[in-house]
């Protein structure tokens, strides 16, 4: 295949590939998965964090 | 450094040592900020000392805050992101120590270098080639202890935070070692691999995207954690994160040649850099609404919370930067902008607005936490606030001075007499500049100010945190 080929079909599969990607990120099926992943920053909730830990000093003396 | 604050399964050590530098490097940068635009307005000032001149001095300025403060900043919320998100230690304690102590010497480096005049002439790639070459091994070491991580993480998915630093930290590699491809003739001295327009090209490839990746995905997911995590709820749409991700990362990448309109450089391709900056309006836009709806149904927590604050006005002015570049890479707005003030302007209100703020704001968060105390628990809120109030009045001085001077000087400089001939010498537009150029040194110098009680504050909260770990320490002691 001519190289010049090869570059013009770059766009269309550029754009393929964004509209795959629109239709991928907002079908149904992905939703449990992504609000799952939207919860990581609170999955550790600060379970380790100095706040809690002061507490268990406490809870020893 | 002291161990009272190791965590049981994270590496906070690396964190930590990149925080206080990031507020270090802050104040230095900023300094020399304030320093060289005072500058312009006393040209008298420091003048007869050549490692201080402008010239030496500008480059040091813009290193020392991107990669001195913008960089340790980067370090640090990405190693406490990747850790937290994926809940597993940081891949290996010795890589992480490497990137921090690796980095320190790359900006001192800098510090030394410049001012005694050894330079690659190419915008934020100044740095001779030996300490490119650290650079690489730095940044080499820093992919593989962050994908490591990745790899040996404990959840599911891969947060999106995760996603924009990752993009980051393999974009930069690309293209620092494109456009740093250099033949050594000496010690301190080497000649780019490319010529004329190609080298322009490959230099505005390199510099634009140290702009859309260094400066923006890096700080995106910066975004994406600590805007969530401050304002206690999720993303506002994890679907239009995913989406934003893929169309910003795959559009930055072609923006460059807006730097370089009506230069020796193809028509084709500058229509072509001014096109796909047009379009990169709308992944800018869609990311900064996602962050910003985050606080939908919370915006009273606006009211009482200056760090939350400090992130969703970082949003306003990120907001406001990409649709200010787009505008001004078309060619027509870029023939009155270009090699003006405004151009300055515009770089600030991205630099000090959204990536000062956004770091500023998560500093703000996460010091606390590396020093045993809750997220956000700084000795003084009320400082912090203050801090708010100084960086937003410092940074719209900057921009709003910058706007009136750039768009003085290009009319200025295009201004015709009925004969042909200009209007205006050029020297005119430089003595028309200084009001200008004086409310910069005000808006900068009150922008610093607020870098210099943050570190006042942070200097007070890991005095008090280590007084507290004392007694308790003391308590425990007593009662064992």
């Amino acid at each position: 295949m001519d190289i010049n080929t090869l570059r013009a079909l770059a766009t269309p599969i550029a754009f393929v590939a964004f509209i795959g990607i629109c239709f991928w990120a907002y079908s149904k099926g992905r939703k449990k998965d992504f609000d799952e992943a939207a919860n990581l920053p609170f999955a550790d909730d600060d379970m380790h964090d100095g706040a809690q830990r002061n507490e268990s000093v406490e809870k020893d003396k | 450094m002291s161990t009272a604050f190791d965590h049981p399964t994270y590496n906070y050590r690396v964190v930590r040592a990149f925080t206080i530098m990031t507020v270090v490097w802050g104040v230095v940068g900023m300094a020399i900020g304030v320093l060289i635009a005072s500058q312009l307005v006393w040209p008298d000032l420091l003048a007869n000392i050549p490692y201080l001149h402008f010239g030496r001095l500008r480059p040091l300025h813009t290193n020392a805050v991107i990669f001195g403060f913008g960089g340790s900043a980067l370090f640090a919320t990405s190693y406490y992101v990747v850790q937290r998100t994926t809940q597993a230690r940081l891949f290996s304690d010795v890589l992480s120590g490497f990137t921090f102590w690796g980095w320190q010497a790359i900006i001192v480096a800098a510090a030394i270098t410049l001012p005694l005049g050894y330079t690659q002439t190419k915008e934020y790639a100044e740095l001779e080639w030996p300490i490119d070459i650290l650079i690489t091994l730095v940044w080499v070491a820093y992919a593989i202890n962050f994908f490591g991580t990745i790899a040996k993480r404990k959840m599911k998915h891969i947060y999106v935070a995760n996603w924009f630093y990752g993009a980051f930290i393999i974009t930069v590699a690309v293209l620092h070692i494109g456009n740093s491809a250099v033949v050594p003739v000496g010690a301190w001295k080497s000649y780019s691999v490319y010529s004329g327009a190609a080298d322009a090209m490959v230099q505005w490839w390199y510099g634009h995207n140290a702009v859309g990746f260094f400066l923006t995905a890096g700080f995106l997911g910066m975004m994406y954690y600590f805007v969530p995590k401050q304002a206690d709820r999720p993303v506002f749409s994890y679907r239009l994160s995913i989406v934003h991700f893929w169309a910003l990362i795959s559009l930055y990448i072609w923006a460059g040649p807006h730097h370089l309109h009506y230069t020796a450089l193809p028509n084709w391709t500058q229509s072509l850099g001014m096109v796909m900056s047009l379009i990169l309006l709308a992944p800018s836009w869609g990311g900064m609404i996602n962050g910003v709806m985050t606080l939908s149904g919370a915006w009273h927590k606006l009211r009482h919370d200056p760090i939350l604050r400090f992130l969703v006005v970082s949003l306003s002015f990120y907001g406001m930067s990409t649709f200010e570049g787009p505008m001004m890479s078309i060619k027509t707005v870029n023939a009155l902008s270009h090699y003006t003030d405004w151009t300055v302007g515009h770089v600030h209100a991205g630099a000090l607005g959204w990536v000062a703020m956004v770091s500023i704001g998560a500093v703000y968060h996460l010091l606390p936490v590396m020093y045993g105390q809750k997220a956000g628990a700084m000795y003084s809120t009320r400082l912090i606030n203050v801090h708010f109030w100084l960086a937003t009045i410092g940074t719209v001085l900057y921009i709003a001075s910058m706007w009136v001077n750039g768009i003085m000087q290009g009319l200025m400089w295009r201004a015709f007499n009925d004969d042909g001939s200009l209007t205006y010498t050029f020297v005119e537009s430089v003595d028309a500049s200084y009001p200008g150029w004086f409310v910069r040194v005000l808006g900068g110098s009150i922008f610093l100010l607020g870098m210099l009680l943050m570190s006042y504050n942070a200097y007070m909260t890991v005095r008090s945190a280590k007084g507290q770990e004392a007694q308790a320490f003391d308590a425990d002691t007593q009662t064992a």
